[in-house]
């Protein structure tokens, strides 16, 4: 069932102010589905109407076949992980588990026997009794994680869940999160505003900006194939071109691009016509650096000069400045071991990359 | 280096003393002293109490006057009355500054700031002025009683003046900011996130105030009550200026005895029982709230 959280058509807003602009999306059952974008795009203010904090100005929001649009955040079976976790400071661990259960009015013995089975899923059996403010960063989290799970929630939402850890914390309590989603079969819906987070954790990431969807699609689908430059430039880093359409065959399209010099070939897209303006984008680490020409039929040769150059470790990263005075970025695995340079300041050389590897974009 | 260290010592020791000092100059000498005169018999003379010592130098000292005062209903009345009376308006201001405090410290920054200014204005006139005021309010002529009469709600003005309502409005009203004020402090700080993470939990928003927001305004509560009830305790202008002459306070008894009277071992009696009242309550409270601190530590 693809719409277990149908939003239809939601808008809020703040006075003049759009936060939320008339978005659509269905999130699968058991899905870990991230909302990503800047601060102030309105991933926070949908989230909060998920959770039942904010009613929408417009739209309706389903989850699981029931309208929950106007339901009180307390009705809802939708729990959520807050980005400070609203751990509360005056019960113990063991109590914060346990509060969601007590409004339930939950038997004691049954509250007693799930908060242990919480306390052994987060892994924080021996910290039962222990106050807030005697937990570290990572242990808060999961306080908040179990608090919001032992529910049982249709849904649970997650905003930033990972922000207020430092990074080593954070890349372990990543794969954390994504086995507990796989064991529980929860639909985990997490807002981020790191691309990296969304990319690991993510079956499905929603690109957010003021208030739309700039686009929607697994991690991949939106890295190797996004369908505008805010998307492009979001996620990781992109060398465009400014070109206009010549040719739009069955496979993709030729464009020419004076930046460029030369006709750039790329995957095409439906609804593209001849005499277009649009841009060709290539991701840095699928162009090749060469001080011969490349010989390889089909590929885009451009010829350029290394402007500059960083030795990353693992690999290596250049600007070329092409004969236009574009400059463009290529980065280039470290495969062998080697005390001197391969490349120069100022050295003449060859970029090149295939048509495959280019994207269309539009706007 | 070393001279340094001594020098930091030195320092060290100066700014510790110097409060210890200003509590022993105002507050153990003259406590001392009050103490010594509640010891003494009243005798028409200049000071008008014996000395400690007979001439001998034999200690004479009698506890006549805190045996006086627990015996003669008049006094023990007037503690009670006086219990009542300050409990009755903190738990007034308590109920009007709740909601108050919690209007600010939830308000945007701008208006926040603006409304603690009117809280604390009515600091810039005179105490006493304020006090007069109520007077002109509360009068058979004053303005509440015209207002009902033009209204046709009476048709014979209330008597509110020199009742124990008005001292009881008097006390509310003067100690109000003092509630609201610590109470403000411990709200603001307050997480939102929480009572909404309450709420995300199943409680009702009036489920998550009781659960969230009292305990921990619960700091700010215990002060503002403190900071409410110990002057109105001992309050003398209010009781004076708006109370009959039968409802008596301690306060005003205290100052009877003193200046009408002339009998300063009792009066001087008086004032070592209210400050035990006073004392003993917040000394249990404070080994309670230590107690809290270390359990949670």
């Amino acid at each position: 069932m693809k719409d277990f959280i149908h939003i239809k058509g939601i808008s809020k807003l703040f006075g003049d102010f759009v936060a939320v602009d008339n978005v659509d999306l269905e999130i699968a059952r058991g899905e870990l589905f991230s909302i990503l974008g800047g601060s102030g795009c309105g991933k926070t203010t949908l989230l909060r109407m998920l959770a039942g904090f904010e009613v929408p100005s417009s739209g309706t929001i389903e989850i699981d076949g029931t309208d929950v649009t106007h339901q009180a955040p307390y009705d809802r079976p939708v729990n959520m992980m807050f980005q400070s976790y609203a751990i509360f400071p005056h019960m113990d661990v063991a109590k914060n588990i346990a509060y969601g259960l007590r409004k339930e009015g939950v038997a004691k013995q049954e509250i007693d026997k799930r908060v242990g089975e919480m306390l052994e899923l987060v892994q924080l059996v021996d910290f039962r009794n222990r106050k807030p403010e005697q937990l570290s960063g990572g242990q808060r989290q999961r306080v908040a994680l179990a608090r919001a799970l032992i529910k049982q929630p249709k849904v649970l939402l997650l905003d930033e869940p990972l922000a207020a850890l430092d990074k080593k914390l954070r890349e372990q309590t990543q794969f954390e999160l994504m086995n507990i989603q796989d064991e529980l079969g929860i639909t985990f819906v997490v807002v981020t505003h790191d691309q990296e987070e969304a990319m690991t954790l993510s079956s499905r990431i929603a690109v957010m900006n003021e208030g739309r969807f700039k686009q929607v699609g697994t991690p991949k689908e939106i890295y190797e194939f996004p369908h505008n430059r805010f998307v492009a430039d979001f996620i990781g880093t992109i060398n465009t071109f400014e070109a206009v359409v010549t040719v739009v065959n069955e496979d993709g399209i030729e464009a020419y691009s004076d930046e460029a010099g030369e006709t750039l070939s790329a995957l095409g897209r439906q609804l593209i016509e001849v005499g277009q303006n649009i841009e060709v984008a290539v991701r840095p680490e699928k162009i090749f650096i060469s001080k011969e020409k490349p010989e390889e039929a089909g590929d885009v040769c451009i010829e350029g000069v290394v402007d500059d150059l960083g030795y990353l470790g693992n690999r290596s990263l250049y600007r070329v400045r092409l004969n236009s005075g574009k400059m463009v970025q290529v980065s280039s695995q470290n495969r062998r071991r080697s005390i001197t340079r391969f490349l120069e300041w100022e050295d003449k050389v060859w970029i090149s990359w295939r048509p495959r590897s280019a994207v269309v974009l539009l706007d | 280096m070393t001279a340094n260290a001594k020098n930091d010592e030195t320092w060290r020791r100066v700014a510790v003393a110097v409060p210890y000092l200003w509590l022993f100059v105002f507050f153990l000498a003259p406590f001392a002293i009050v103490f010594k005169i509640s010891l003494a018999d009243p005798v028409i003379a200049q000071p008008p109490f014996t000395a400690s010592f007979d001439e001998q130098g034999n200690l004479a000292a009698s506890a006549d006057s805190f045996r006086f005062l627990l015996t003669d209903k008049l006094y023990v009345i007037t503690y009670l009355r006086s219990v009542l009376m300050a409990g009755g308006a903190t738990i007034l201001c308590l109920a009007l500054g709740f909601p108050m405090a919690y209007g600010i410290a939830r308000s945007n920054p701008a208006t926040r700031n603006l409304l603690l200014l009117l809280i604390v204005l009515p600091f810039w006139i005179s105490f006493l002025l304020r006090v007069y005021a109520w007077m002109g309010l509360m009068n058979n002529h004053g303005v509440i009683n015209n207002f009902l009469m033009w209204l046709g709600a009476i048709d014979k003005p209330i008597q509110f003046m020199y009742t124990d309502f008005a001292v009881f409005v008097g006390l509310a009203y003067s100690y109000l900011p003092f509630m609201i004020l610590p109470l403000y402090a411990s709200l603001e700080r307050m997480d939102l996130s929480l009572v909404e993470a309450a709420q995300d939990l199943g409680a009702t928003r009036t489920r998550a105030f009781w659960d969230v927001t009292w305990p921990l305004a619960r700091a700010g509560v215990i002060a503002g009550c403190l900071l409410v009830f110990i002057p109105a305790m001992g309050e003398y202008v209010i009781p004076y200026l708006l109370g009959g002459p039968e409802s008596l306070l301690i306060g005003r008894v205290l100052f009877d005895e003193f200046f009408v009277n002339r009998d300063w071992p009792l009066a001087s009696a008086v004032a070592i029982i209210l400050l035990l009242l006073l004392v003993v309550p917040i000394v249990v409270l404070q080994r309670y709230q230590a107690r809290d601190q270390e359990s949670a530590a």
